[in-house]
């Protein structure tokens, strides 16, 4: 848009090409360079405390590890800079982010290793700033490579697989045994799965309860007009309670249920515990559920039902067989929409009671210990983020082509 | 629709009536306290928390609303385009990240108080303004950019009285969504430790007293109501403005 002449025929794409080839340097790369170096310089590679709740003390890079793996770690960081800052090919800065981001995480694990001291269980060593920092920006590095190639969705998953089977090893090898993490873990490992299968439960169960109900009320709200104006408002206003207020709200009535209907307290029902998070979870995944089946049966062209109305397709045949096949990536949509939300929503269930990886949160809230906040909020960080990548791909592999629905 | 009006009136004086006086409507929420505990929440007062809760809502989403729309300028820019698609992804990344975590990973850097709840807010809100302020700004019909190139506007020009007023519509709706649901998390900011509402809800859920967290979560629910409608109503009138001068 800049150039003048000829270069105003060629297409955006080409465009974009002249534009890389104006310099040597990549700009993003610059600037995730200069973050990732500002913060191996200036930021406490780790922290070290001599208990699990007293102040951290920084520790810099040179001092966290051993010399030799000090300047090892110093020289990794700053030759993957180099590759970021000269324009390489996708690929190659792909495998540089990644290696680079591995190594971190094994030197952030011998830190931990080399600054407790022997036979001491109570001094706790985390990863300090520069660690975050340059984790951060050689993961942006990553994703900015990842977009770059046009990964498909098989490609996206396979490196998640990846990433998770790397990330398992280093948990299973005992690499980061030494940081305060994973102190925190051991010293409730059986607790720390039984809470993640209650938030699993939590999110997943109020999901599928959410689309069994939602599916056909959705149709419904398609196929009736003045059901749709009322039902998605109330909904709507529902969404606006919030949630923390509609997980107390529950209690006193699931309390009632629970105490003067036969046989409720048998199957789980209680004011208190799993019950009403489950119960307001499934609240406000009806909403996004309804929505988006409401808007995937609209997305389907009127050509096309006429079309198989012309074929002689039956009522039910044209409902299976036409709305739902091409209203399915739009409602897939809407299930990766509730899935991420209520992972992160189901935190909110450790405030009453109601367990899932909340407990950890805010017992470490409570207690102003570090350490199991983060025991809480990382997994339900890296599950919400899985869970993305994986309903992405999904919803990719699952939609059509914009021209099929067109041609069908 | 008069209905709805008159509807929304009785709501809103109801509010009003509410935050100045609470005691008089300590017969409506004495049936949810437990064993004659108190019906109304005295501890602060309910309009200093209506307050300093909604502030920190306002300052959280302008903080957020002038950081995403000044990056969506800029990589729709032709300088920044190529960090377009880069931004994309990062804002669908970061649109995973539940905002229960973000502020609980804010409390060990920032500690307690209100910086933790501001900056959960500020990061949490920046998403779906900077997607909207994208799609505001890339929907703009080619005709119309080549129509204001043609009368000879200046790139700056372009932006100020072409492009951002066309996308102002879309971009408002962006600022709603991050408003209300600022409004509601920031009710999950009362656990670290910030005035917020929800020191009612948590103080109502600590002691098992239904009517604490009725009035919490009334009082936010009906508060995000508004808000909704009063987007909904700038947003009403500036597509109105935008459709009358499209046909000139």
């Amino acid at each position: 848009m800049t150039g003048a002449g000829p270069a105003e025929t060629m297409s955006a794409q080409a465009d974009d090409t002249r534009v890389k080839r104006r310099s040597g340097l990549d700009r993003l790369g610059a600037i995730l360079a200069a973050i990732a170096a500002a913060g191996l310089a200036f930021q406490p590679f780790s922290l070290f405390r001599a208990n699990r709740i007293v102040a951290a003390k920084p520790v810099g890079i040179l001092s966290a590890l051993p010399p030799l793996e000090a300047w090892l770690l110093v020289a990794v960081v700053v030759a993957a800079c180099a590759v970021l800052l000269l324009r390489t090919p996708p690929a190659l800065r792909l495998v540089v982010s990644a290696l680079t981001l591995a190594v971190l995480a094994v030197a952030v694990g011998r830190s931990g290793m080399f600054l407790t001291p022997s036979s001491n269980t109570y001094a706790r060593v985390a990863p300090g700033g520069a660690f975050w920092i340059v984790a951060f920006a050689f993961s942006i590095a990553l994703a900015d490579a990842s977009v770059r190639l046009k990964m498909s969705p098989l490609a996206r998953l396979a490196l998640l697989a990846f990433t998770g089977g790397a990330l398992w090893m280093l948990l299973w090898s005992g690499a980061w045994d030494s940081l305060s993490i994973l102190r925190e873990y051991t010293n409730r490992a059986d607790v720390f799965w039984r809470e993640a299968r209650v938030h699993l439960l939590l999110a997943i169960g109020s999901l599928a309860g959410a689309a069994v109900v939602g599916i056909p009320l959705g149709i419904l709200c398609f196929r009736v007009q003045p059901i749709r104006a009322t039902l998605l408002n109330s909904l709507n206003i529902l969404q606006t309670i919030p949630s923390m207020a509609l997980f107390g709200l529950l209690i006193a009535p699931l309390a009632w249920v629970a105490a003067h209907v036969p046989g409720a307290s048998a199957v789980g029902i209680a004011g208190i515990g799993i019950a009403p998070a489950f119960v307001a979870l499934f609240a406000y995944s009806l909403l996004p559920m309804v929505s988006n089946t409401v808007a995937g049966l609209e997305s389907v062209p009127p050509q096309v039902r006429d079309a198989a109305r012309g074929m002689g397709m039956t009522a039910r045949q044209r409902f299976f067989e036409v709305d739902m096949p091409l209203a399915f990536p739009v409602i897939l949509t809407g299930i990766r929409i509730v899935l991420v939300q209520n992972l992160g929503l189901a935190v909110l269930a450790g405030l009453i009671g109601g367990g899932g990886f909340g407990t950890f949160v805010f017992q470490g809230i409570s207690q102003t210990a570090t350490d199991l906040v983060l025991l809480g909020a990382l997994p339900t960080v890296a599950l919400a983020f899985a869970a993305a990548i994986v309903l992405d791909a999904l919803v990719e592999i699952a939609n059509p082509t914009p021209n099929r629905s067109a041609a069908a | 629709m008069n209905m709805g009006v008159l509807l929304r009136l009785a709501l809103l004086l109801l509010l009003v009536a509410f935050l100045a006086n609470p005691q008089a409507f300590e017969p409506l929420f004495a049936p949810f306290a437990a064993n004659g505990a108190a019906a109304i929440y005295t501890q602060s007062s309910l309009l200093s928390l209506t307050v300093s809760h909604l502030s920190m809502v306002a300052a959280a989403t302008i903080a957020a609303t002038v950081v995403s729309v000044g990056l969506a300028i800029l990589v729709t820019r032709p300088s920044g385009r190529e960090f377009l698609p880069l931004s994309r992804s990062v804002a669908n990344i970061g649109q995973t990240f539940p905002p229960v975590a973000v502020l609980a990973l804010a409390v060990p850097v920032f500690g307690f108080g209100p910086i933790p709840t501001l900056i959960a807010l500020f990061l949490y809100g920046l998403l779906p303004i900077f997607e909207n302020a994208l799609t505001g700004l890339a929907s703009i019909p080619p005709s119309v950019q080549e129509a204001a190139r043609g009368v000879g506007m200046t790139d700056t020009q372009r932006l100020l009285r072409v492009e951002l007023p066309l996308a102002l519509p879309i971009i408002l709706t962006g600022i709603r969504l991050t408003a209300v649901i600022s409004l509601s998390t920031a009710t999950i900011g009362s656990t670290v430790a910030a005035k917020t509402l929800g020191e009612v809800i948590i103080a109502g859920l600590i002691s098992n007293n239904t009517a604490f967290v009725l009035q919490g979560g009334l009082l936010v629910a009906l508060l995000a109501l508004f808000i909704h409608e009063g987007f909904g109503l700038l947003e009403g009138a500036l597509t109105r403005r935008t459709r009358s001068v499209q046909p000139a």
